[in-house]
């Protein structure tokens, strides 16, 4: 099949709006007769389900947690960017579309940032309404913070709990559309299949994870909201729920994934202390923007931090990229960090941390408030006690969760920090209008690839998520539901959703008979230490090609030795695991797959054979300007390429020196 | 920070449903890293218990880092466990030593029913939201966002309410079972906007209602919630709650 973006003509800065002075729309009496299944309530699924149910659509929301509030968008920290151009600083709509290009190593489509980026004024807007506490000034208006390393002031934030606040007022807003009829919630469900009906979409298969029992929906259009698929790497800053079965079977039943090597591992997160380990914390990218990240100048050095001095210091953001310093991007910062460890420069007890350092942040703010006070006094005690308070108003609650989780005091020592698996900038491939290539199944937020290339920057997902659900999906969907509304609502008793909840439930009750000796645990940690190792920071040929093997073997002992401990029937969270590490299974292979196939690096990409002599990234325009789009058969899975075009953003080699 | 190992002894509430009894079991846990954090010493002692063949005790988590409001434990008859404004996914086991022995049960109240062992139903709370936690505002009716300017000290208190996670320890720490900080919690954030002005009167009625409808108890004014909230929400929004109430029930009768 041939990949139609869809991208509507015209210039880029009119495509959106010809996109939607000519679309077609659905009367409100049709509307209230078509229905809709939206898989997850994080932003991007909680604002599409509260966005179309106000407009009358007739919407079934899953997700899998307790409450839809709890989705993973609940943990986001640092911020959300929006073209608002309130600092008068220099943004506009262009810059914020030029910079997520740019960020993205050109491996985007301009034409879905450029609208994200016009619609993302209206995301602040929206929920400013909705009562989210955003961070304001004195004079009462909105603040700003810059935000990993842009030179405009455009991220709007909550203190470090940005994503708390955006998904509950999303979830606000659904909910009120719950009690108002429009939407029915689900949750404690897991999607478990897509029913597919002439070629179409029509309904899913789930799992009520409580009762055990499989379910029927019907929809006359499906929305993927799932979030992201960090978790392959078993360690990750994502949520322990957070899985890719909603999209992997939505692949499996013909939706393309798109480059699914693609995956941000994020410079500054709180290191790996043992087997024990279960997740990894974010110490959001804010940080950044005060602390100096540096490791000891000595190899074995025995020193405390604080006792080794400047002269035994080696600030290597600084040295290396000094136009940047400690704000250049996720993936250089955390390259970096790896290449200082391996070379034998770490610090802590695993030697695999560095430091982040707020003493020369905590003088420097402490002098300002000096001054500031008109204080007589400038002893260094009062500097440190002024300049920690300012610190704290920034990030305290940053501080205080590092504190619980390693017992020291980051006012007093410096973090020790790590890269972690943060973010999938792949998933389902989407056209223009969020559909993937079967009719009627969409996907929004991070489960589609859309809109950040090779890299995301920050503050950037919560944006695209609340875009794609609040203001793109309720036109786009209407173009295609405009051609359902003589459609009448399929029974459930049709032979489709019968198969497809037989092979679902199939492949439970094989999982269940395997009763084998290893946990499903130890399997996902298994996967995800080849995934860290041969398919994390750095990639090459070898590596890849091993991992690919090792993989199919893993696979193929997980589902002769897996020990699924109870029963189906009954509220087993083993089992819903088991289901979510065997789709793993299948999807660590793809993306090993995909890194192989492109021989570049680009972004979160890293290809050893593709650097360049000072050992930084090296795209190869020519011959990879294009999204790896991957089509599921039986026996393998099959490459499709969607060139990109670039009209106002020329690629160029990043430089951040 | 010195790291050491320890023996535990842990009694903790198995229950197969809603419907079934319940009971205390005890487990003997070894070498349990201070570095783990509680729920990592859960993991472990679930990967034995799936080793011997016994069922792994069920709990609610997803987040771990204390924001989602999905850990919901009841650690030696605190909400959350020892330390002062935490969730228990982030306690760590250097609040223990070897030998010590905890028990852990599920939050305890009529309005959130037991599903399986830890793990509890906590929907009365989102139904107390359908009732009028939020703006009625559809996507698109929104002004520009610097419209309104609104004072830095009222924003910033209507952010502290909003910080609430809704893990429901404030019911289980209650005595009398109350969800009032809870409520109030989202009563407050709106009442203290602008944005949440038109519909406060109906809005403070209507999630009261639900309240009581889904058999909270009543405050008696013992501040346990308060204590024992991870997110530090303060009383202090009770009391505008119950100002907001009865300015409504008054208006109303008018
Ligand atoms: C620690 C952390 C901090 C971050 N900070 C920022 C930040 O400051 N700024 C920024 O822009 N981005 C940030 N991000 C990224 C951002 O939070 C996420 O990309 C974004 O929230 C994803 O939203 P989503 O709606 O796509 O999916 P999610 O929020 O992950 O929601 C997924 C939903 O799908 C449901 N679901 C999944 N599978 C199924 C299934 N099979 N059946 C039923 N339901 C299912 C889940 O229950 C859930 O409701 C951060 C990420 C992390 C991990
Ligand atoms: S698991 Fe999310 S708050 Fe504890």
């Amino acid at each position: 099949m041939a990949l139609d973006a869809k991208i509507p003509a015209g210039k880029l800065d009119q495509k959106w709006n010809d996109y939607k002075d000519h679309v077609s729309l659905v009367s409100p009496a049709n509307k209230r007769k078509l229905e809709v299944i939206v898989i997850g309530t994080g932003l991007a699924g909680a604002s599409a389900a509260a966005t179309l149910g106000e407009l009358g659509y007739q919407v079934k929301s899953f997700c899998f947690q307790d409450s839809p509030r709890r989705a993973h968008s609940i943990a986001a920290q640092g911020g959300i960017n929006a073209a608002k151009n309130y600092q008068n600083d220099g943004d506009s709509v262009f810059r914020l579309f030029y910079e997520t290009v740019k960020g993205g190593d050109y491996r985007s489509r301009e034409g879905n940032v450029y609208r994200l980026a016009q619609v993302s004024g209206n995301i602040i807007d929206q929920c400013v309404a909705q009562g989210v506490p955003f961070a304001r000034e004195y004079g009462g208006l909105l603040s700003n913070r810059s935000f990993g390393g842009t030179q405009v002031q455009r991220t709007f934030y909550a203190a470090g709990q940005t994503g708390q606040q955006l998904l509950l007022g999303a979830y606000s807003a659904l909910e009120r559309q719950v009690s108002l009829g429009n939407v029915t919630m689900y949750s404690r469900h897991e999607m478990l299949d897509i029913v597919k009906i002439d070629g179409a979409a029509r309904g899913i298969i789930a799992r009520n994870l409580v009762t055990g029992k499989l379910e029927r929906y019907f929809g006359h259009a499906v929305l993927i909201c799932s979030g992201g698929y960090g978790n392959v790497f078993y360690l990750s800053t994502n949520a322990m729920g957070s899985n890719v079965t909603a999209a992997w079977k939505s692949h499996k039943k013909g939706a393309y994934f798109a480059n699914p090597c693609y995956t941000q591992i994020h410079p500054t997160c709180i290191p790996v202390t043992g087997d024990h380990q279960s997740k990894l914390t974010l110490m959001s990218e804010s940080l950044r923007n005060d602390g100096r990240i540096w490791v000891p100048k000595n190899k074995g050095e025995k020193r405390k931090a604080i006792d080794i001095p400047q002269e035994d210091r080696d600030y290597y953001l600084e040295r290396r990229y000094p136009a940047f310093g400690n704000l250049v991007p996720r993936d250089v910062a955390s390259r970096a960090a790896k290449e200082r460890c391996d070379a034998g420069y770490g610090v802590g007890t695993t030697k695999m941390a560095v430091y982040l350092d707020f003493a020369d942040a905590i003088k420097r703010y402490g002098k300002v408030e000096v001054h500031k006070r008109g204080l007589n006094d400038e002893s260094a005690e009062t500097i440190s006690k002024l300049g920690k308070e300012v610190v704290a108003a920034k990030y305290g609650n940053l501080f205080e969760m590092y504190e619980k989780i390693t017992g020291e005091n980051p006012y007093e020592v410096p973090m020790r920090i790590y890269p972690a698996v943060h973010y999938t900038m792949g998933g389902l491939w989407v056209d223009y209008e969020l559909m993937t290539n079967v009719p009627g199944l969409y996907a929004l937020g991070e489960a589609n690839f859309s809109d950040h290339g090779a890299n995301r920057l920050g503050a950037s997902a919560l944006m695209q998520g609340l875009a794609d659900g609040y203001f793109v999906i309720p036109y786009t969907l209407g173009n295609y539901m405009a051609g359902q509304i003589r459609t009448n609502a399929i029974p459930t008793t049709h032979t489709a959703f019968e198969e497809a909840e037989n092979a679902v439930k199939e492949r439970i009750e094989k999982l269940m008979s395997i009763k084998g000796t290893e946990s499903v645990e130890n399997f996902h940690k298994r996967l995800g230490k080849i995934m860290w190792e041969k398919c994390g920071m750095a990639r090459n040929e070898k590596g890849l090609t091993e991992a690919i093997e090792e993989i199919k073997a893993l696979r193929k002992e997980f589902w002769e030795n897996v020990k699924v401990p109870g029963g189906i029937f009954e509220m087993n969270p083993e089992l819903d695991k088991a289901g979510r590490v065997a789709d793993f299974l299948e999807l660590g292979e793809l993306m090993c797959k995909d890194a192989l196939n492109r021989k570049e690096s680009c972004g979160g990409h890293f290809r050893e054979e593709s650097q360049t002599s000072e050992g930084e990234a090296l795209r190869n325009d020519e011959e990879f300007s294009y999204v790896a789009a991957w089509e599921y058969t039986e026996n393998n899975e099959i490459l499709h390429k969607e060139e990109l075009h670039f009209e106002l953003a020329k690629p160029s080699q990043r430089s951040y020196k | 920070m010195e790291h050491y190992n320890m023996n535990l002894t842990l009694k903790v509430w198995r229950q197969k449903d809603e419907n079934s009894r319940g009971r205390f079991e005890t487990y003997e846990v070894k070498d349990i890293s201070s570095e783990m954090s509680f729920l990592e010493m859960f993991d472990v002692l679930n990967e034995r218990l799936v080793q011997e063949n016994k069922e792994p005790i069920v709990f609610d988590h997803d987040c771990r880092e204390g924001i989602c409001g999905a850990c919901s434990m009841y650690v030696d008859g605190r909400a959350h466990g020892p330390w002062q404004k935490n969730t228990v996914c982030q306690l760590h086991m250097r609040a223990y030593k070897d030998g010590d022995t905890i028990v852990v049960e599920p939050w305890r109240s009529a309005s959130f029913p037991v599903v399986k062992d830890l793990m509890v139903d906590r929907k009365a709370f989102d139904r107390i939201i359908q009732a009028g936690g939020f703006v009625s505002v559809n996507t698109g009716n929104a002004p520009d966002a610097n419209v309104i300017a609104i004072d830095k000290a009222k924003s910033d208190e209507a952010f502290d309410a909003a910080a609430c996670i809704g893990c429901g320890a404030c019911v289980a720490a209650c005595p009398n079972g109350s969800a009032m900080l809870f409520v109030s919690a989202k009563v407050s954030q709106l009442a203290l906007l602008p944005q949440g002005d038109p519909e406060r009167r109906t809005r403070v009625m209507n999630m009261v209602q639900q309240m009581d409808k889904e058999g909270f108890g009543n405050c008696g004014n013992i501040y346990n919630c308060e204590a024992e909230c991870p997110k530090g929400i303060s009383v202090k929004n009770i009391a505008r709650m119950n100002r907001e109430f009865l300015g409504a029930s008054l208006s109303s009768e008018v």
